[in-house]
């Protein structure tokens, strides 16, 4: 959806464009053996190549490439036979090289798209380049202290056009790439640890007009942080050129306890990187058979396996994107699903497991029950073995338990009760026994037929089918 | 005598016992400290040495096969990391620097039984071409012209080990090429010194200059000793991104065929304006000697040839600019503290590199700079490739490519010092191989009027390293140069 910003005098419409800085899933770091882990202990994940110590050299780690490659054929980009790293210079003290690797005009991916409700977002490219380590300002109080422990890690930056119209459709976008990223196994997306971060380019104008100048948000850690910094910057520039002034090119930061951006840095001391290609590394050439391995081996992407939900399987729209925003949750659904109804599984799911999972914090890798086992349980409710609410109770029983199905029905003689004959004599016998409510019945007092059905329940311990003890007072009352 | 021995000659001497390797690095090692004046070590390694010493002699009375290069001292440039052994550049800013680690040729000849015996002085960072512009002072030029006084400059920047082959103190010597870092101070020394094809040798653990350039070679007394190093010094590195999955052949081997049939171009582009007439009729008597030995000699053209210098002086200092960013004071090396980081990379830099290399890293930084990136970097890339072109097509026609090496003899030391386009002259005949990768040698051809040594050049196609030491060693064979110099006298 696009939104358009209130002016003083009349609307203004978003452009935004976002780059996106994914981790590459992979064990190693790009240009080194050291590996990639997360919250070690600081400078224990560094090689003497990501220390820049003299005469080291980088070698391109294949995964990274593989994992790039896979993320462009995902939203459909054009992967390049031909591509090349560059240097891009500048002093930092966590830089340990002075320049960082990256590729600056032939980039490994270039084109593809990515759809969000109302609109496809066209990607520009996807590239290759290394993160930097980290300046550590809080741990002593007279020095600056420097972990290298993400320096060199490789990162994918995955930038789009200027498509994006509101703050949402940021949001949107952010959350479908993120997805998709989960989705390949390309980036674990985990935003708290910094896996993925972005950069939002922020412009207004006047509907229809030109373009107008854009800020660089940097750095935004969250998808609320992201809707936030945009909507404060647009209210921001609205009012700097209403209020007569002029939008400088900047870059800006997001400060989320005040959430507003402040400037960073403007056009005037923006670095000149002096990009060239790097001597230590061959142009990559990747010829068609690597390009199509990795193809082959693709897993149905998200849009694709959403549409066959809702067409092939019948499921709502609502639940085709419940089970299809992780992979992990559609493949479960499609393993409880196989064999059976899909609409019922679908339910249990979508349902029961994903609400029980949102309470307890869980991923759905985390399930206590397999897939396999709550089709059973599906089955069970389907054929008529157990009601829904003995379903409901055998599902908690089995989160708790590990136990399948069958097991808890057996243990708890949980089976429902639908064989007629041995449900008419109880019907009979209450009948004979609650004469009087069954002549107020006949006179009309239809509603006591939930007191009826209440007592066959009571009597049975709940395990008498419901629907089969309607039937079977209605045809005896009402003859 | 076991000054005089070569390579081959130490093979033959374990071999047959005549003496031990102990006994060579020993007397190697007294003759290392008797060559002070050189001013060519920057830092022993005495244990090293004994050490790879007694492991020859070890296999060699277990009744082992000896390895190639059993028992050979070894004089290491001291831009190759020596784990353990500080590896200076020949710079303040990594005067005290101990890598934890042994670049892959280092380790390669190590591994081939060489006795590393000592680390030699260079140019600061391999920048020059007298290894003047070293922290530890100048290198001085084993040769002295007659009845002139002054000390000489080695060449550089590998001008440490070439003098110190020259002085016969080590029977064979690591350099490095970048633009002729090897061969031209093998030329002004009077040694063999062979530049191999880029990607034949790894960069891995080599200080790094200018990396599309950067290829570490041999400096020796003889044609045949070069070809035993490289052997033993090549091959693929998986460290290396750059290093040639060229399967490594026996130099040695392909010794000794004679140049019956070969063709050699000599190229008119390099009879240069002010070339001395004892380098013009050196460079003559050459190509006559080739011919004799049965080679045909033919003129080509490489026309780009003009434009290599300036090229290559836009190329490596850009290269280098970048390269050498890693040296702020943050991680290693030299560190002059301040209260705020721009201040101090500045110091640390200010203090760490000497004029040359600021002087190159400023060329760098500037030919890089947006809106120059253009009209420097990009033309000089076009310049390199159409250079690497002009050679391509004269290696339809010829085998291989006689030259001169350097432009003059060696020069007395401090001499070009305030003069950097002077001193960037001396590469002019080196600097187009090196731009275009190829492989190249310098052969110690005769005297000039002086009594100073020349050097003649050839150049071969990739990795055809073993056409030009057989060429080499018809010239060798040819000159019969056996002059020595004023030191050993």
């Amino acid at each position: 959806m696009s939104a358009l910003i209130e002016g003083r005098d009349g609307v203004w419409e978003y452009t935004i464009g976002l780059e996106v800085h994914a981790q590459v899933a992979s064990s190693a770091k790009l240009f080194s053996g050291a590996p990639a882990t997360f919250g070690a202990d600081p400078n224990t994940q560094v090689s003497l190549v990501d220390a820049a110590m003299p005469g080291m050299l980088p070698v391109i780690n294949r995964v990274c490439i593989e994992q790039a490659v896979r993320t462009g054929l995902g939203f459909g980009g054009a992967i390049a036979r031909h591509s090349v790293f560059d240097r891009k210079n500048y002093f930092y003290p966590d830089l340990p090289q002075g320049y960082q690797i990256s590729q600056y005009t032939q980039p490994i991916v270039s084109g593809g798209s990515v759809e969000i409700p109302g609109r496809t977002v066209r990607i520009t490219r996807l590239h290759l380049e290394q993160d930097a380590g980290k300046s550590v300002h809080d741990r002593d109080p007279d020095r600056t202290l420097i972990d290298l422990n993400r320096a060199g890690v490789a990162l994918m930056e995955i930038v789009s056009e200027p498509d994006l119209r509101s703050p949402e459709e940021a949001a949107d976008f952010l959350t479908r790439l993120r997805a998709l990223l989960r989705w390949l196994g390309t980036c674990d997306g985990n935003m708290q640890e910094g896996s993925l971060r972005c950069d939002a380019n922020v412009s207004v104008r006047r509907p229809g007009a030109e373009l107008g100048t854009r800020t660089e948000i940097k750095n935004l850690n969250s998808i609320r942080f992201l809707r936030e910094a945009i909507e404060f910057e647009g209210q921001r520039q609205v009012e700097v050129i209403e209020g007569g002034g002029e939008i400088e090119q900047e870059t800006r930061l997001f400060d989320p306890d005040r959430g507003e951006t402040r400037a960073m840095r403007t056009k005037e001391d923006a670095h000149d990187y002096r990009y060239f290609p790097d001597p230590d590394l061959l142009p990559l050439e990747l010829d068609e058979d690597f390009i199509e391995e990795i193809r082959a081996a693709m897993p149905e992407l998200p849009e694709a396996r959403r549409s066959r939900f809702t067409g092939e399987l019948g499921l709502s729209d609502y639940d085709a994107d419940l089970l299809t925003a992780e992979r992990a949750r559609a493949d479960y659904f499609e393993s409880a699903a196989a064999g059976r109804d899909a609409k019922q599984a679908a339910n249990w799911v979508a349902g029961e497991l994903l609400g029980r999972l949102n309470r307890e914090g869980l991923e759905i890798e985390a399930a206590p029950i397999p897939a396999a086992r709550l089709g059973e349980l599906v089955d069970l409710v389907g054929d008529g073995t157990l009601s829904g609410r003995m379903g409901r109770e055998v599902f908690e029983a089995m989160w708790e338990t590990g136990k399948p199905a069958a097991a808890i029905v057996e243990e708890r003689g949980l089976k429902q009760i639908s064989d007629t004959g041995a449900l008419e004599g109880l019907v009979d016998e209450l009948l004979a026994c609650e004469a009087d409510k069954a002549a107020e019945y006949r006179a009309g007092r239809t509603k006591l037929l939930g007191f009826f059905i209440g007592q066959v329940m009571k009597a049975t311990g709940g395990k008498a089918n419901p629907k089969v003890v309607n039937e079977l007072l209605r045809s005896k009352l009402e003859v | 005598m076991m000054r005089r021995l070569g390579v081959a000659d130490i093979r033959a001497g374990l071999a047959s016992g005549e003496f031990s390797a102990v006994e060579l690095v020993e007397d190697r090692l007294a003759a290392l400290e008797g060559a002070e004046t050189l001013n060519a070590a920057v830092t022993l390694m005495p244990e090293r040495a004994l050490e790879a010493a007694r492991a020859a002699d070890r296999r060699r009375s277990a009744g082992e096969a000896a390895l190639p290069l059993d028992g050979v001292p070894v004089a290491v440039k001291d831009l190759f990391c020596t784990e353990g052994v500080r590896t200076t550049a020949s710079s303040a800013m990594l005067e005290d620097f101990v890598p934890p680690y042994e670049s892959t040729v280092t380790a390669n000849l190590v591994a081939a039984g060489a006795a590393l015996a000592v680390k030699t002085n260079l140019d600061e960072f391999a920048m020059g071409s007298s290894t003047a512009t070293s922290h530890f002072g100048p290198a001085v030029n084993p040769w002295k012209a007659t009845g002139d006084p002054r000390p000489r400059a080695p060449g550089g920047s590998s001008g440490g080990s070439a003098a110190l082959v020259a002085a016969s103190v080590v029977p064979a010597a690591l350099g490095t090429d970048t633009g002729g870092s090897i061969r031209q101070p093998a030329a002004f020394c009077g040694v063999v010194g062979l530049k191999p094809t880029y990607g034949r040798c790894s960069r891995w653990g080599i200080v790094a200059f200018a990396s599309s350039l950067d290829q570490a070679g041999p400096l020796t007394r003889s044609v045949r000793d070069a070809a035993i190093l490289l052997a033993a010094m090549a091959g693929h590195d998986p460290k290396d991104s750059t290093s040639a999955r060229e399967a490594v052949p026996d130099f040695e081997a392909a010794l000794g065929g004679g140049v019956r049939g070969l063709r050699v171009g000599v190229p008119r582009e390099y009879r240069v304006d002010g070339m001395p007439d004892a380098l013009d009729a050196l460079w003559r008597k050459g190509a006559r000697w080739l011919e004799e030995a049965g080679a045909e000699i033919v003129d080509i053209s490489l026309p780009h040839t003009h434009y290599a210098l300036p090229a290559y002086y836009i190329v490596a200092p850009a290269e280098a600019s970048s390269n050498l960013a890693r040296y702020d004071g943050v991680r290693y090396g030299l560190r002059a503290p301040a209260e705020v980081v721009e201040e101090q990379y500045a110091r640390t830099r200010r203090a760490g590199f000497g004029a040359e290399v600021r002087r190159r890293v400023l060329i760098g930084t500037y030919v890089l700079s947006a809106g120059y990136y253009d009209a420097y970097y990009a033309k000089a890339q076009r310049v390199r490739r159409l250079i690497a072109r002009d050679f391509e097509q004269a290696f339809g026609k010829v085998d291989a490519v006689l030259t001169p090496t350097a432009p003059t003899a060696a020069f007395p030391l401090g001499e070009k010092m305030d003069d950097p386009i002077a001193m960037y002259l001396n590469d002019v005949f080196t600097v187009p191989a090196s731009l275009a990768g190829l492989p190249g040698v310098s052969v110690p051809a005769g005297l000039d009027g002086a009594g100073l040594p020349l050097g003649l050049q050839l150049i071969g196609r990739p990795f055809d390293e073993a056409t030009v030491l057989r060429a080499a060693e018809a010239l060798e064979a040819a000159a019969g140069f056996d002059a020595e110099p004023e030191f050993v006298r």
